[in-house]
């Protein structure tokens, strides 16, 4: 597999700790983008870390384009490009310094260096901050310029670990249009990892839930909410004080779900075809209702019937993951 | 060290150098906190000029030397609060990435700390020179004390690596400062070791190799070209780089570990 990934049986473990990836199996097809999703904590980092030959796995193997990363780390690391959770720049350098920098230790013969780095510059939209110092840059500009950064030596892979954490929706949304890019037009392979559902959903071609070090369901967005997820209603109460009354109801049709403030929502057991009873057992019991509606599964709910947990306002500290690694 | 260590060493050299220049904070205090101190020790103690056997005629061309000696020191936190910074901020993963070399990053690192001891040592010696110091050794010993003053700089700013590979916390690295403070007040600093009455104090400074480097350095002031404290001097600058180097090497090394 020229550009792909294969992950056989990998762990890590920690001295005194947990483990933090407990032997992950997997394969990323060439071009393809894999979503990597999972609450802080549940290993994605560390996985990153070893594919990308930053921290040798305790057991199990891996082939990156190719390469084994443990017998071939500087082969592997020769036709990867990574950008790693926290954006790894030099406050004190510019941006266009970064890539001298970058294009210089990378090997691109010296006629190439400047044209590189312009080009990218442009791709990533910093011309105009080019010259300026990283530390006045915005969390946007430093993950562009960090992406930059990363495909200076053209990699056959690209490893985004939580790359818009902390982005305005904006930014977000030019990150994605690039990484699909990069993807569709350059044949880059890029395992993404993220947090963020609506992320995985709108950009991997598959997806990889993990938790606890271990992959708990994988394919891609639309077959796993097919097979796993459930439908959701959630009902606003016309009469505030019907609040109670409506969760009694609705608790007969499944267990709670996230709901907005005034609302209250419960994941259907019986599927979207449980809706008319839902709409019958309220009109009997006299409540009115001033908003109903019906979501379609995400991936939080492959998430939940996976793990009995849900991934948004999971609050597992990353620090765990950290401190760890 | 093959050319393309050579030029690896170049560039990550070329961005500490334009880092600390970057950084006025990084600067100013090395030039001004060691003369503001001259100044204070080189008034206030010139009547010990006059204890018999001193070997000086000023106190100011005894004291100078601790200037250098001083620099060197903010040298080595300079190499480490820099080295910890780039771990800190994940820069070392991102050279890790690359087909650097850990000595390469670690002697280009240094070469910052070596540009700000350079500046430093020219402002010491031409400060001195106006309040009146007189240099034993002559226009060359004065080129050598600068030379001498940057190998001080590269000792200690191993040391200081060290502790920035091995903490990957600038705190940690200024947290050592005054620990290396003590070393240097208990040598011959400010008295020369046969006249320290103190026999315990005469001891530690009989075997702390600052001794050796604040002599040396302090031979071409106040003596001339006397070869017997510059091998001391070499000796002593020697074992601490080596010390240092190989120390930081290897904390490096563990810190970038990679497959």
């Amino acid at each position: 597999m020229s550009n792909g990934i294969e992950i056989q049986g990998l762990v890590r473990e920690f001295k005194n700790g947990p483990r933090a990836v407990d032997g992950i199996e997997l394969t990323v097809q060439p071009g393809e983008i894999y979503g990597f999703l999972g609450p802080n904590g549940a290993g994605k980092s560390t996985t990153v870390l070893m594919l990308t030959t930053l921290l040798p796995p305790t057991a199990g193997t891996a082939r990156v384009a190719g390469h084994d990363i443990v017998r071939e780390g500087p082969l592997v690391r020769g036709v990867i490009g990574a950008a790693l959770q926290e954006a790894a720049l030099d406050p004190l350098l510019t941006g266009r310094d970064h890539l001298r920098l970058q294009t210089t230790l990378q090997g691109l013969p010296k006629a190439q260096r400047k044209s590189r780095g312009a080009e990218l510059l442009r791709r990533v939209g910093l011309e105009d901050a080019a010259d300026r110092k990283v530390g006045g840059y915005s969390g946007g500009m430093k993950r562009r310029l960090d992406l930059a950064l990363a495909l200076v030596h053209s990699p056959r892979v690209l490893f985004l670990d939580e790359p818009t954490t902390g982005l305005d929706p904006s930014s977000r949304a030019d990150l994605w249009t690039e990484v699909a890019r990069l993807a569709r037009e350059d044949g880059v392979t890029v395992f993404l990892t993220t947090q963020y559902l609506e992320e995985a959903d709108q950009l991997a071609d598959r997806v990889g839930i993990i938790d606890h070090g271990r992959i708990v369901a994988e394919g891609s967005p639309q077959s796993l909410k097919e097979q796993i997820g459930r439908s959701s209603v959630e009902a606003i109460p016309a009469n505030p004080d019907d609040r109670e009354a409506i969760e009694i109801v609705l608790s007969q049709f499944g267990e709670p779900a996230a709901a907005s403030p005034k609302g209250v929502a419960v994941r259907l057991a019986g599927g979207s075809e449980s809706l008319g009873q839902v709409v019958r057992a309220l009109d009997g019991e006299g409540l009115e209702v001033s908003h109903l509606q019906l979501h379609a599964p995400s991936l939080d709910d492959v998430f939940l019937a996976a793990t009995g947990r849900s991934l948004e306002g999971d609050e597992e500290p990353e620090a765990q993951e950290e401190a760890a690694a | 060290m093959n050319r393309e260590t050579i030029g690896e060493v170049g560039l990550i050299a070329r961005r500490s150098v334009r880092r600390t220049f970057r950084q006025p904070a990084l600067i100013v205090p090395v030039i001004l906190f060691p003369l503001l101190l001259l100044a204070i020790n080189a008034s206030g103690l010139d009547v010990t000029k006059n204890i018999p056997n001193f070997p000086a005629d000023s106190y100011l061309d005894f004291a100078l030397v601790v200037t250098f000696m001083q620099g060197g020191l903010f040298a080595a936190t300079t190499a480490g609060t820099e080295l910890a910074n780039d771990i800190e901020t994940g820069f070392l993963n991102r050279l890790q990435l690359t087909p650097l070399k850990a000595p390469a990053i670690l002697v280009g690192q240094l070469a910052g700390a070596l540009a700000v001891a350079f500046i430093a040592s020219v402002v010491y010696l031409a400060i001195g020179l106006i309040a009146g110091a007189h240099i034993a050794a002559g226009v060359g010993g004065a080129l050598a004390l600068i030379g001498l003053a940057m190998l001080v700089a590269l000792a200690f700013g191993g040391l200081g690596a060290i502790i920035g590979a091995r903490t990957g916390s600038a705190e940690a690295v200024q947290g050592m400062f005054p620990l290396l403070f003590v070393f240097f007040f208990l040598s011959s600093m400010n008295l020369p070791r046969d006249l320290i009455a103190q026999q315990w104090f005469r001891t530690i400074a009989t075997w702390n190799p600052v001794s050796y480097l604040v002599e040396g350095l302090r031979s071409l002031v106040i003596t001339g070209w006397d070869g017997t404290a510059l091998w001391r001097f070499m000796v002593a600058a020697g074992a601490i780089s080596v010390i240092g180097f190989v120390g930081a090497s290897v904390s490096l090394r563990t810190r970038m570990e990679r497959t």
